[in-house]
Parts: C-alpha cells; sequence; structure tokens
C-alpha cells in the first residue's frame, strides 16, 4: 500500500522529469538553429523512419477503414443513412482516427526504436566518445531525431488516411457496389479546411512530441542495459499519454477557431 | 621509500614539462564522496598507470579529466589551460588533443569502422593540412593497429580485442598529445591484452605521446608505467615506479600486488 511520504516522492520525481523535460525541448530548439546543421543524418533518420513505418501504418489504417465501415454499416442501413457512410467515414479519419492512431503506432514504432538506440548509446558510453571527440553529441543525435519524426509523422498520417479511406471504398463497393469515384466525390465534398489544417496542425506536434520524448528518455538512460529498456518501454508510455494531451488540447483549439 | 603514505621513486621525471595536472580534485555523489583533493601530474611523453579497487573514483577522475563529468572542485589543467574555465568551443578544440579509449570501446554500432574513424575528423579537419585526404588518415591509423582489411566492416563483425584496436585507432586519427586509457586490457584475453599492451608501448614511442592509463592489471602496468599512483578512497594513497610499489611493506599497497 502506498503511504503519504511515498506518493509525495512519486509526485516530486514526475514534477522533476517534467522539468526536466521542458528543458530538454528547449534545448532541442535553441539547437535546431545553431550550425553546424546535420543534414546528411537528418535525411537518413527520416528516411529510416518513415520507410520502416509506413508497412505498419499501411495496414493499420487499412484495417481501420475496413473496420470502421463495417461496423458503423449496419447501423446507418436502420436510419436509412447509408449514404452519409462516405462523409462519416471521411470526417472521422481525416479530423481524428488517422492521426491519432499513426501518432500511437509511431509512438510503440519509432519513439521506443528512439529511446532503446540512444539508451543503449549511452550505457555503451558511445554518446561519450562523441562529446570527447568534440561532435555536440545532442545536436547529432537528438535535434535530426526530432527534426525527422516532427516531419514524418505527418506524411505518414496522410499515407494512413488514404489507406484507411481505400479500406473503407473496398467495403462500400463490395456492400454497396459504390464506384471509386462517387465514393471519393462524396468524401472530399465533406470535407472543410476546418476538417484538414487542425489535424495536420496537431500532426506536427505529435511528431515533435514522439521525438522528444524518445530522445529524452533515452539520453538521460541509466541502470545499465535494464535502464535500455526502461527507456525504450517509458518512451512509449509517456508518449502516448502526451497524445492524448496533445489531441484533447488540438480539439479545444479547433472548435475555438473553426467552430466545428 | 615511504613518507606521508607516498612511496617516492628516484628516476621520477621531475623536469619534463607537464602536460596535465589535478589539483584538490573533489568529487561526490550525494553522500558518496568519490575523490577527496585528489592530486596528479602527468608529463610529456610518460606512462603514468593509475590502479585503484572497483570504485575507488578512478573512472570518475578520467571523465573529470575531459569534461564528461563536472568536478565540485579543484583545478584540472591540461597542457597549461583550466578546463573548467573554458567555453564549449575552447573545450571540443582542446579535446582534439587528448584521446579517450573507453573500457568497452565505445565504437558506434551504426557506423562502419571507416566511418567510426572519420567522425572526430567531422569536427577538427581544421587540424590538418588542406591537402591531406581523410582517406589517407582513416587507412594510416588503421594500418597503425594492424587492422586495414577491416575499414568497411561494421563493429558487431568485430571481435572483442578488434574493437578496441579500432577505437585505438579512433583515437589516433586526431593525433593527440595525451591518450587516457580507461581499463584497455579489460574483458580481453591475456595474449590479446598484451597485444594491446605492445599496440600502447608502440604508439608511445612513434607519437611521443603522454598517456594516462587506468588499470586492475598488474602485468599492463608492469611492462607499461613510467610511474604509477595507487588510488584508494578517492586519494592518492601512493605513488611511484612498479618497483618501488610491488617491493612495499605497507599492507594496502602490497594488496594489489600479492596476485
Amino acid at each position: 500500500m502506498l503511504d503519504k511520504s511515498n506518493i509525495t516522492l512519486r509526485l516530486q520525481t514526475f514534477l522533476i522529469e517534467i522539468g526536466d523535460l521542458s528543458y530538454f525541448t528547449a534545448r532541442f530548439f535553441k539547437e535546431s538553429f545553431k550550425r553546424p546543421f546535420e543534414f546528411k543524418e537528418f535525411l537518413r533518420q527520416c528516411y529510416n523512419m518513415g520507410n520502416r513505418s509506413l508497412l505498419l501504418v499501411g495496414i493499420t489504417g487499412f484495417i481501420i477503414g475496413l473496420v470502421l465501415t463495417l461496423q458503423t454499416r449496419p447501423t446507418l442501413m436502420e436510419f436509412g443513412a447509408v449514404s452519409w457512410m462516405p462523409s462519416m467515414v471521411g470526417i472521422s479519419i481525416i479530423r481524428e482516427i488517422g492521426p491519432m492512431i499513426t501518432a500511437l503506432v509511431c509512438a510503440g514504432r519509432i519513439g521506443s526504436g528512439i529511446g532503446a538506440e540512444l539508451g543503449s548509446m549511452r550505457v555503451t558510453e558511445q554518446i561519450d566518445a562523441m562529446e570527447v571527440s568534440g561532435t555536440n553529441p545532442f545536436k547529432y543525435l537528438v535535434v535530426t531525431r526530432v527534426l525527422a519524426t516532427t516531419l514524418m509523422i505527418p506524411i505518414l498520417v496522410v499515407v494512413g488516411d488514404a489507406i484507411a479511406l481505400y479500406g473503407s471504398f473496398l467495403v462500400e463497393n463490395f456492400k454497396g457496389n459504390v464506384s471509386f469515384q462517387l465514393y471519393f466525390n462524396q468524401v472530399f465534398e465533406s470535407l472543410e479546411f476546418g476538417d484538414i489544417i487542425p489535424a495536420t496542425i496537431k500532426s506536427f506536434f505529435f511528431g515533435l512530441a514522439i521525438g522528444i520524448v524518445g530522445c529524452f528518455k533515452g539520453y538521460y538512460c541509466e541502470k545499465g542495459t535494464a535502464g535500455v529498456g526502461h527507456a525504450a518501454n517509458s518512451a512509449v508510455v509517456f508518449t502516448s499519454l502526451l497524445l492524448f494531451i496533445i489531441d484533447f488540447i488540438a480539439v479545444f483549439a479547433a472548435d475555438i477557431f473553426y467552430d466545428l | 621509500m615511504i613518507e606521508n603514505n607516498t612511496i617516492l621513486s628516484n628516476d621520477k621525471p621531475q623536469t619534463k614539462e607537464v602536460v596535465l595536472e589535478l589539483k584538490n580534485l573533489n568529487k561526490s555523489f550525494g553522500e558518496n564522496h568519490v575523490l577527496k583533493n585528489f592530486n596528479m601530474i602527468l608529463h610529456k611523453g610518460e606512462n603514468l598507470v593509475i590502479m585503484g579497487k572497483s570504485g575507488s573514483g578512478k573512472s570518475v577522475m578520467i571523465k573529470c579529466l575531459v569534461g564528461l563529468i563536472q568536478a565540485d572542485s579543484g583545478v584540472i589543467s591540461v597542457m597549461h589551460k583550466d578546463i573548467t574555465t573554458l567555453d564549449q568551443t575552447a573545450l571540443d578544440m582542446l579535446r582534439s588533443d587528448i584521446g579517450f579509449l573507453f573500457q568497452g570501446s565505445a565504437l558506434y554500432d551504426s557506423m562502419t569502422v571507416r566511418e567510426n574513424l572519420e567522425f572526430p575528423l567531422r569536427r577538427h579537419s581544421s587540424k590538418f593540412k588542406k591537402n591531406v585526404d581523410t582517406n589517407t588518415l582513416v587507412l594510416e591509423a588503421l594500418e597503425n593497429v594492424g587492422l586495414a582489411h577491416t575499414i568497411d566492416l561494421m563493429p558487431a563483425e568485430l571481435s572483442g580485442g578488434m574493437k578496441r584496436r579500432v577505437a585505438l585507432a579512433r583515437t589516433l586519427i586526431l593525433q593527440p598529445k595525451i591518450i587516457l586509457y580507461d581499463e584497455p586490457t579489460s574483458g580481453l584475453d591475456p595474449i590479446t591484452a598484451k597485444e594491446i599492451i605492445m599496440l600502447m608501448q608502440d604508439i608511445q614511442k612513434k607519437y611521443n605521446t603522454s598517456s594516462l592509463i587506468i588499470t586492475h592489471d598488474v602485468d599492463c602496468a608492469r611492462v607499461i608505467s613510467d610511474r604509477m599512483i595507487l588510488l584508494i578512497d578517492g586519494t592518492n594513497y601512493a605513488e611511484g615506479t612498479f618497483e618501488a610499489l610491488s617491493t612495499s611493506l605497507d599492507p594496502k599497497v602490497k594488496a594489489f600486488f600479492k596476485h
């Protein structure tokens, strides 16, 4: 059972970690604008993250599109509103499900990978070796990875959304004999800037959160190889929580600006 | 001869230029006072061995020397520059004159041997003449350690001894004036350990580097040391040549050499 002092200690540790994370984020922004720019490493990270996550994001998006359509269809049929299916699925996927599912998948795939990689580099003194050689490891390892996730997550979201919509179209085509042109015409007719812009902006923040938390957990990894596992695991848990908080703030802000 | 817990030898190179000096270095981690007024001098061209039990503060001391750990108090003078007062740019420049061989080699896993050696050159290319080719420097460093054929291999494809030699080549590529060795023979079989020691001697002769070697290995200390310091409870308990220390009657000093 947790006693009062234990709860206080945990709360204190949590608040210290939040403070450290804020300092880490501020340092990221400061270092991002300083020379030399590690452009080659940034491109390598973009390629690795995009290429390695594409299949997973694609499969997840496809299944989400299929399942969402299959499960919603009977209810819409009951109300005679099955023709609204493309609009409903389109708005759901573009506004919320696509960015959120893609970000959660990438938090598991990319965030844990960054946490484990940097953690392993920390415990095997590779980061120290970089520092001793006169290279700024924060710039080389952290800035490139965070910028890469910030750029790649929105691109993966767009790809994931497109595949999810295609999955939904396949169900509609199979069950309701709806043509490709009709389905996607209805999807795009129902979408407005108020759906696309907040979702895109939100995706950049999702990418930033995945990169920052993954790098933070890995960069300050301690306690040997056990610490590497902990860094990877806590990167996923912390990022997932942060994604929901960002999503809540984004929806709240979009509601004010676009009167959704 | 033992005097105030310090064994003095007659052949200590007193007149040589001092390249590295620690004065009253202190470092604590919470309640644990790891280094207590630690003092040390390294002369040009000298091989200084520091021995001590696990947890005696050897690795902390060597990391303080290159600014990887901030000391609580004391002076760390490297080639007459106090590193505690240098800004990051000046510290990075000074680091190009200090080579550091890490205990676990610390090769970058995601890079080939060539890329590992090229990495320090990215920041310090200005140290070399403009017409010097990077590839030539990499090959020369690898030839020094007899591993030119591994240039395109990944670290995972190398044995423990090969990794240590590649790490040594990476340390050498910037042509440092001082080399810090953190347990250079730990985790290696006796034959490979002997090869590494020979390599360290060859490098010292070829480049006239000053070396600070942290080790548990008495054989390594016997072969390579010009002078030794025994680090006990965060202080320099005894200092002198290997012969002077190994024949000491002090029980704490004897404990290091009884095997």
